[in-house]
Formats: C-alpha cells, sequence, structure tokens
C-alpha cells in the first residue's frame, strides 16, 4: 500500500506555512501507510558549504562535541541545531570532506540527507507522531515531499523507511513494489553504488544516484527508470528546486494532482488534499501513465 | 429533501441511512455535504433515489447502485460505480480508473475524463464519456456500450468479447482483437438514443466504432502469440 505527499508552492504565499499545510496531508495518509513516516523538506537554505541531516540512535547524543570536531579536524565553521533524533548541520565546506570524516570517525551517525536546503526526517511510527516529534507544523520552506508507509517488501525500520536520499538535495518516495530490485542491485553494487538495507526503493534511489553520476539530467536518469525498473510504482522525486511525479506504464498505483495559482499538491488519494487552501476550485486530474511530471521554480 | 453532512455524520451513516430506504422509502432526495474524498459513498443502493454528492468522491462511489441516480458534483475516485446493476451514475468532473468496472446494468456518464481501465470487464451497462480514456479501457468488456467522445489510450478493447465501443477522438492503440468495425445504420441509432440518454450533444455520424474480431474467444494454438 503506503500513501505519498507532495505540496510544491509556487510563490512565496504560504512559505512560513509549509508545514503547517503539509501535517494533515501526511496524517491524512495513515491508512495506506501506519507503520512508519518520513518526509523531505526543503527551505533554509545554505549560501555557502552544505547542509546535512544527521541522526544517531542515541537521542542524547552530544551533537555540540560532534561539531567542535568537525571543525577543528576540517578548519571550517559549523552551524547545528537539534531536532529529536537528528541535527542539522550546516558547514562551510564540501560535502565529500564532512563524509569521509564522519564514515572514519564517528561510523554511528547516520548521513540522511546532504545539499543546500534539503532535511530528510523518517521514523518507525504513526504518521501523527512523526509529524509531531519533528514538530513539522511549525516547518518553513519551498516544497516538501512525504511517505506513509506500508511494509511488504522489506523490514520495518528507519533505514527501510522513505524518503530515500539520491544525491545532494535529491530524494524519493515510493508507492509500490518492484520486481527486478535484487538483480539491480547486485548491478548497481559493482558500479559503486552503496546500499543500507535490501529495501527496493533504495535500489531504485540508487539507480537514480547511479544515472545522475553517469551525466544524465534529472528527465533521463526518470526516463531511463521508466525503462529499467519492472514493478508498480508511483515516484516522487523531490529537487532543489521543485519536485517530480511519474507512474509505472501499467499505473495501478494511485496519484492524485491538484493545482492553483498559489501551489501543486499530488497525493496517493484525495482525500489528503482536502485541508489545502483553496483546494475546492483547484485543477484536480491523475497523472498519466510513463509520463514524467515536473515543477521547478523558475520554470513557470 | 434529506441531507446528509459527512464533516458531522460517518460514511456508514449515510449508507445506512440510504440502505434503509430499500424496505420503506421516505425520502426520494438526498443531498451529501462535505465528502472530501472519502471512499464508498452511496454504495449498495436497492431504491429509486436521487442522490446529489456536493463534492468530490473517493473510491468506488455509487457501487452495486441498483435504481438510483447518483451525481457527483467533483470528481471520483478509482471505481465510481462498479458494478452497478441499474439506475444511473453521474460524475461531473474527472474518473480515476477502472470507472464502471464489471458494471451490469444502469447508465454511467463522466463528463470530465476517465482515467485507465474504464469499463474494464464491463457487463451490460453503458457508459458515456464526454473527455478522453485512459489505456486499456473495456478490457475482457463482455456487454453493454462505452461511447467516448474524446481519445481513448493505448490497447482499447483488449481481449474484447461483446461491448459495442464508439470512439470520436483519436485511439492511441487498439488491444488484441479488438479492431474497427462499419458503422450502420443500427449503431447510429444506438448510438443517437444513448447519447441523448445521457445528455451529451454530439454527432453520432462523426464516431468510429470498434468491437471485438472474435479470434480470441477459444483458444487456438495460431494465437499463442496474441494472448
Amino acid at each position: 500500500m503506503c500513501g505519498i505527499v507532495g505540496l510544491y508552492l509556487k510563490n512565496d504565499k504560504y512559505q512560513s506555512r509549509l508545514g503547517e499545510l503539509f501535517s494533515p496531508m501526511m496524517i491524512a495518509m495513515t491508512e495506506r501507510g501506519p507503520d512508519s513516516a518520513g518526509f523531505a523538506i526543503y527551505g533554509d537554505a545554505v549560501d555557502s558549504g552544505i547542509k546535512f541531516t544527521l541522526r544517531h540512535e542515541d537521542e542524547n547524543y552530544d551533537w555540540e562535541k560532534l561539531a567542535k570536531d568537525i571543525e577543528e579536524a576540517l578548519v571550517t565553521k559549523v552551524d547545528w541545531f537539534k531536532n529529536s533524533k537528528v541535527a542539522i548541520f550546516k558547514v562551510k565546506t564540501d560535502a565529500d570532506f564532512v563524509e569521509n570524516y564522519l564514515h572514519e570517525n564517528h561510523p554511528d551517525v547516520l548521513i540522511m540527507s546532504a545539499g543546500t536546503s534539503i532535511e530528510i526526517l523518517k521514523e518507525v511510527g504513526l504518521p501523527e507522531r512523526i509529524v509531531n516529534m519533528f514538530n513539522l507544523d511549525k516547518m518553513q520552506g519551498t516544497h516538501i515531499i512525504g511517505h506513509t508507509r506500508m511494509a511488504t517488501e522489506s523490514a520495518v525500520t528507519m533505514a527501510g523507511s522513505h524518503p530515500f536520499s539520491t544525491g545532494m538535495d535529491l530524494c524519493l518516495v515510493h508507492n509500490g513494489s518492484l520486481s527486478n530490485h535484487n538483480r539491480m542491485r547486485q548491478e548497481l553494487k559493482r558500479n559503486g553504488i552503496h546500499f543500507d538495507t535490501d529495501n527496493d526503493t533504495e535500489v531504485a534511489a540508487g539507480f537514480l544516484t547511479y544515472r545522475l553520476q553517469q551525466g544524465d539530467s534529472l528527465h533521463q536518469a526518470l526516463e531511463h527508470a521508466l525503462k529499467e525498473l519492472d514493478g508498480f510504482y508511483t515516484f516522487t522525486i523531490g529537487t532543489k528546486d521543485g519536485f517530480a511525479v511519474v507512474r509505472d506504464p501499467i499505473a495501478c498505483k494511485p496519484a492524485v494532482i491538484a493545482e492553483t495559482d498559489d501551489y501543486v499538491a499530488m497525493a496517493s488519494e484525495y482525500q489528503a488534499l482536502t485541508t489545502l487552501p483553496g483546494i475546492e476550485n483547484a485543477k484536480v486530474w491523475e497523472p498519466e501513465p510513463s509520463t514524467i511530471y515536473a515543477w521547478e521554480r523558475g520554470s513557470n | 429533501m434529506k441531507t446528509i453532512d459527512l464533516a458531522k455524520q460517518t460514511v456508514r451513516d449515510l449508507n445506512q441511512a440510504l440502505h434503509d430506504q430499500a424496505a420503506a422509502c421516505t425520502e426520494t432526495e438526498w443531498e451529501v455535504l462535505n465528502p472530501k474524498g472519502q471512499h464508498n459513498l452511496a454504495v449498495g443502493l436497492d431504491q429509486k433515489l436521487r442522490v446529489d454528492i456536493k463534492g468530490h468522491a473517493g473510491y468506488y462511489c455509487g457501487g452495486m447502485n441498483k435504481e438510483a441516480d447518483i451525481v457527483v458534483h467533483g470528481s471520483a475516485g478509482q471505481g465510481v460505480a462498479e458494478n452497478m446493476m441499474s439506475g444511473s451514475v453521474r460524475v461531473k468532473g474527472n474518473a480515476s480508473s477502472s470507472a464502471g468496472a464489471t458494471s451490469i446494468g444502469g447508465l454511467l456518464v463522466i463528463e470530465g475524463d476517465a482515467g485507465s481501465r474504464c469499463g474494464i470487464s464491463m457487463k451490460g451497462s453503458d457508459i458515456v464519456v464526454t473527455g478522453n480514456v485512459g489505456h486499456m479501457s473495456c478490457f475482457m468488456g463482455q456487454a453493454g456500450t462505452l461511447v467516448v467522445c474524446g481519445d481513448a489510450g493505448d490497447a482499447l478493447g483488449d481481449s474484447l468479447y461483446e461491448v459495442h465501443i464508439y470512439v470520436k477522438g483519436e485511439v492511441k492503440s487498439l488491444g488484441a482483437d479488438c479492431i474497427a468495425k462499419e458503422m450502420r445504420d443500427e449503431h447510429i441509432q444506438e448510438l443517437s438514443h444513448l447519447l441523448k440518454r445521457a445528455g451529451v450533444d454530439e454527432d453520432p455520424h462523426a464516431f468510429k466504432r470498434y468491437g471485438s474480431a472474435r479470434q480470441l474467444y477459444n483458444f487456438k494454438v495460431d494465437n499463442a502469440s496474441a494472448y
């Protein structure tokens, strides 16, 4: 099953209320996915350097010490704040330096996302609990995608929940199941892509990461995904400037899109859109199979 | 007229109240407020009622309908009027996939577009779509009529039995064993009558007819590649 939701703001009108508008969308999809939930929010962008979402199993982990360690080791400046089990680190240096440093010196710290504006927050539990845990309704930003999970292909764990990071400022949520993920995981591993779980969606995320590394544009990478990935899926892909929606050629997994002058919203079911302002007069339609829909700031 | 506000009452309250009319009909006009995409609205009705749903409906709206006339003043989710027996369902907006699936009788009118698999395995109903229909529409359709005033997606009428399909616009591709057929007077009459019943103002002469080539009814080894 699973539910996916996305909200992309076309202008500044609702940016201060992004989290508040999105929270009920996530909670409305509880019936489709009650076992875990997560979201990727884009906002609070850094002008220079990189923003990381880091997670540690220990809720009392000493993030301040980690920030100091990074500052000393990499001779850089770190701004950070804590949110439940995660911390947002803004580091004025290259992403690779920080990632290598963490892998070597703090392997217990998980990197959930990296980019200039993305933050990925996800946990096991009911969507309402996760929305409250991270105080989503207070968050601001330009766009956000989310997922409520009913696991079918792999274990119910934080690591197996969505969104999955697919690169700098990129992430993926998925409703459906992939049937060729084992073979594809092996192929991608041979090409240097790292996997943390045996989850099928992580393979789709890894596939997009690989294609983007090969020089594909996001559109080209998604076209390759339509050819190579076998199974049922509706994907929503978060990018730095917007989001994209793709359904498989059979289009068994539901998706509905609503558009007004102020926003584009997508959801597995219309029920998740009913609390949005002006939804009564929105253009509401179902995305076509095998078609890439993308909205990006600056392009429309 | 009886009004049920789904902001205050549940879908079960609504359906129970409508089902109660089967035994003793005390109210024929019903209005449903704040549907907000909820599933299973006005399903399993068995009485000559008029039900106006003021907003968007979720999955399976008007499913298994007998006799009632249901109007959705908005869009409808998957499986609207699935397995309808008689009566009518009219959707003012768009419908999602599998509209009128396995429907046995009655009239389904979609004033916008219908998604994929519209009329899948239909068994005798009449479906009129003012806009387009998605891929695999009328898959394994057994009996009844599907009218599409816009375009049809891929694999229209795949593995078709005896549904009469009329399409005014383009057909992206025909499914296995579905072919274009001659439009004879009897078909113009059938289509005119149905368009009139649906309240759709279109010229029946502008449509093309599609039907079964009847080559896949029984297994023939020569056709193995078509299955």
